[in-house]
């Protein structure tokens, strides 16, 4: 019975990864540029959220909205005053260089807005608990949100990607800049969009992460972003479903071994499995060929 | 603009040789270190401002045998290096006594060259043993970890609160293992068991998810759980019990307070948790009360035992340097070798004790208090 609890709990903690990482897998598949301040837009969304209920006393979806506005012009606005002036003069390291910068940016400025003190955030989901085999299986109502969210978003970003003009120029910009542009796609604006959705993504997966582990501090969103970017890495990053596997397996294997091997080597044993999943399928469990991105 | 700004060097040059005429001879100064910012800002701000109501208080009842005090905060981000660096900032400034540092970590690092130059060092919650045993100069008020780790196990022995007994710690940590260390060695004599399969670690890493500690703990029957860690964690992992329904009664030490002030945190999860601390804010003596009522009113804040530890802090030097005749003008060293003396004769009444004293190794004697929380706020037990 334990096993199943563990396995619960695994997919639980992996679902949270999942979100974030379709967040990164998305901009990286497009921009071809890791944003290592998605974590940090996360953490951006919850203190969005929070405020919104705790002192405007919005309703949660109207707070979660709110999140995903601020999340999304904030991600505008990095790409548009850090990254796009570095994308053509530079090399892909100085735009690195500049998204740790920006990470800690937006650290600080939380910091100095907000204060360091954590904020116990209230969790938005209020479908109840599902109890299993007497209540001794708990699958939490944020779990099963965060799942089908997972899920939700997965789909509509497969479908805009393949069935929109935008989708289908975001396809073009990520196979060849210089040819895209050639053809007439405005790559600038491509890539804001990119970020946009990638930002407003994070907000959704700032108030489930915040809703599931409810601490909100400056810092909240470091740790389970270099995580989720394991993770991406671990499914094949730019790929989208890859995102949700790797997630979700990057959940289960820390849970599991935390369980059975030792509760101080999780991330050791995680970082391992996904060192043996890169030496025998170095592009990441679903990332195949350049198509195949999206 | 030119002009603008020749002006303004001007004015720059003159104020620093003002500054330094008037403060140069009349005036001890006390530097301090801590993390005002990073991810335990909380501690560092928290003893930054206490420190500096205390230093306005001396200085607006006189000062220190016929001088002020200036008091220098530095920000160490909770890294030793940085710590290191702001030390020496510090001399550069012409600190005489340094209260800090506030975290054990970056304690030991700058003990390490406190105790070349012979620097006089009060740390205000560094708590690990090592922050003060490299020299004589370096003074704690705060409990070290043993003494908390040993002391909960008495009390929850003398007491018999409990027959099984989990822990949940950071093995990360050093205040956290420390702690547990010395609570499992104390443990052996005590009339209740730790049980080994409900002995849960995590790392800085890894502290979001307790669900696996937590099913072992459920699994194993325990009916206490010992929490020798942070708040931010312990509000976590109530609200991860409660979802998995498990119960049993809470024992934390001193870094469990400040969980009352976690914004948005719902109170009734910590109902009943008990924990050591050596400072309440809710106690009814005057002194308690007139400087919550003014932490809270500089900066909005209940203060928490961080701040009444450098609170203390501040009025230990002061005691020191009083007893010892010490002047402003001697150097850093000469203070050094006077208050190391005058430390062990002191006797304070402070908000982290009465009649508090200190021994030659710098560790403070003082009785710890336990408290339990109930109805949202702190009782003595």
């Amino acid at each position: 019975m334990s096993f199943l609890s563990y396995l619960i709990n695994g997919i639980s903690l992996g679902s949270v990864y999942a979100i974030i990482a379709l967040g990164y897998t998305m901009v990286y598949g497009i921009a071809k540029m890791l944003n290592f301040a998605h974590g940090d837009v996360i953490m951006v969304g919850g203190y969005a959220a929070f405020t919104c209920i705790m002192s405007a006393g919005m309703p949660p979806l109207a707070a979660v909205l709110v999140a995903v506005v601020v999340c999304t012009v904030i991600g505008v606005l990095i790409e548009t005053i850090a990254y796009r002036p570095l994308l053509e003069a530079a090399s892909s390291l100085a735009v690195l260089i500049t998204a740790i910068g920006v990470s800690y940016f937006l650290q600080n400025v939380v910091l100095l807005i907000f204060g360091s003190n954590p904020k116990s955030f209230q969790s938005v989901v209020t479908i109840p608990d599902l109890k299993l085999a007497n209540g001794t299986l708990n699958i939490s109502g944020v779990t099963i949100v965060t799942i089908s969210s997972c899920i939700v978003i997965m789909l509509a970003l497969t479908t805009f990607i393949s069935r929109t003009k935008a989708g289908q120029a975001m396809l073009a910009v990520s196979e060849d800049k210089g040819a895209a542009q050639l053809m007439g796609i405005n790559v600038n604006k491509t890539i804001a969009l990119t970020f946009a959705i990638g930002s407003g993504l994070a907000a959704i997966a700032g108030v489930l992460l915040c809703s599931a582990y409810p601490s909100l501090s400056p810092y909240t969103g470091s740790m389970p972003g270099i995580k989720a970017f394991v993770a991406a890495v671990f499914g094949g990053i730019g790929s989208i479903p890859g995102a949700f596997l790797g997630g979700l397996l990057l959940g289960v294997i820390e849970i599991f071994g935390k369980a059975y091997v030792s509760s101080q080597l999780s991330d050791a044993i995680v970082f391992a499995v996904l060192i043996v999943v890169l030496l025998v399928k170095p592009t990441g469990l679903l990332g195949k060929k350049i198509q195949e991105k999206v | 603009m030119k002009k603008l700004a020749k002006a303004l060097s001007f004015t720059l040059a003159a104020a620093t040789v003002l500054s330094t005429t008037a403060f140069a001879d009349d005036t001890f100064k006390i530097g301090s270190i801590g993390p005002v910012t990073g991810p335990a800002a909380a501690y560092g701000s928290a003893v930054m401002n206490a420190a500096q109501i205390a230093v306005d208080e001396i200085n607006e009842a006189g000062g220190v045998n016929g001088a002020l005090l200036e008091f220098n905060p530095q920000d160490d981000t909770l890294d030793a290096e940085a710590a290191v660096n702001a030390y020496n900032k510090l001399k550069d400034w012409g600190m005489q006594m340094l209260l800090g540092t506030v975290t054990s970590a970056c304690c030991i690092e700058v003990e390490s060259y406190a105790v070349e130059d012979n620097m006089f060092l009060l740390t205000p919650s560094g708590s690990a043993v090592d922050c003060i045993t490299a020299g004589d100069n370096a003074f704690r008020v705060c409990f070290s970890d043993p003494d908390q780790g040993a002391a909960s196990a008495r009390y929850i022995g003398e007491n018999g609160l409990a027959e099984k007994v989990g822990v949940i710690y950071d093995s990360s940590d050093v205040y956290s293992s420390g702690i547990f260390a010395t609570f499992r060695a104390e443990a052996e004599n005590q009339p209740f068991e730790i049980v080994e399969d409900a002995v849960g670690a995590f790392t800085a890493d890894s502290k979001t998810d307790f669900s696996v500690q937590l099913q072992k703990a459920k699994d194993a029957g325990v009916d206490l759980v010992y929490l020798p860690i942070y708040y931010n964690e312990a509000s976590l992992i109530f609200t991860q019990a409660a979802a998995m329904d498990f119960s049993p009664l809470w024992f934390g030490v001193d870094g469990m307070d400040g969980i009352l002030s976690v914004d948005g945190f719902d109170n009734s999860l910590a109902e009943g948790v008990m924990l050591l601390t050596p400072f309440s804010a809710d106690a009814e003596d005057e002194l308690t009360q007139n400087f919550v009522a003014k932490y809270q009113d500089l900066y909005g804040e209940v203060p928490n035992q961080f701040a009444a530890d450098a609170y203390d802090g501040v009025y230990a030097i002061k005691a020191a340097l009083e007893a010892s005749g010490a002047t402003a003008d001697m150097s850093a060293s000469e203070i050094c070798d006077l208050l190391k003396v005058a430390m062990t004769e002191i006797s304070l009444d402070g908000l982290t004790g009465t009649g508090m004293t200190w021994d030659a190794s710098g560790e403070p004697t003082k009785a710890p208090k336990a408290v339990v929380i109930e109805d949202g706020v702190y009782k003595g037990m």
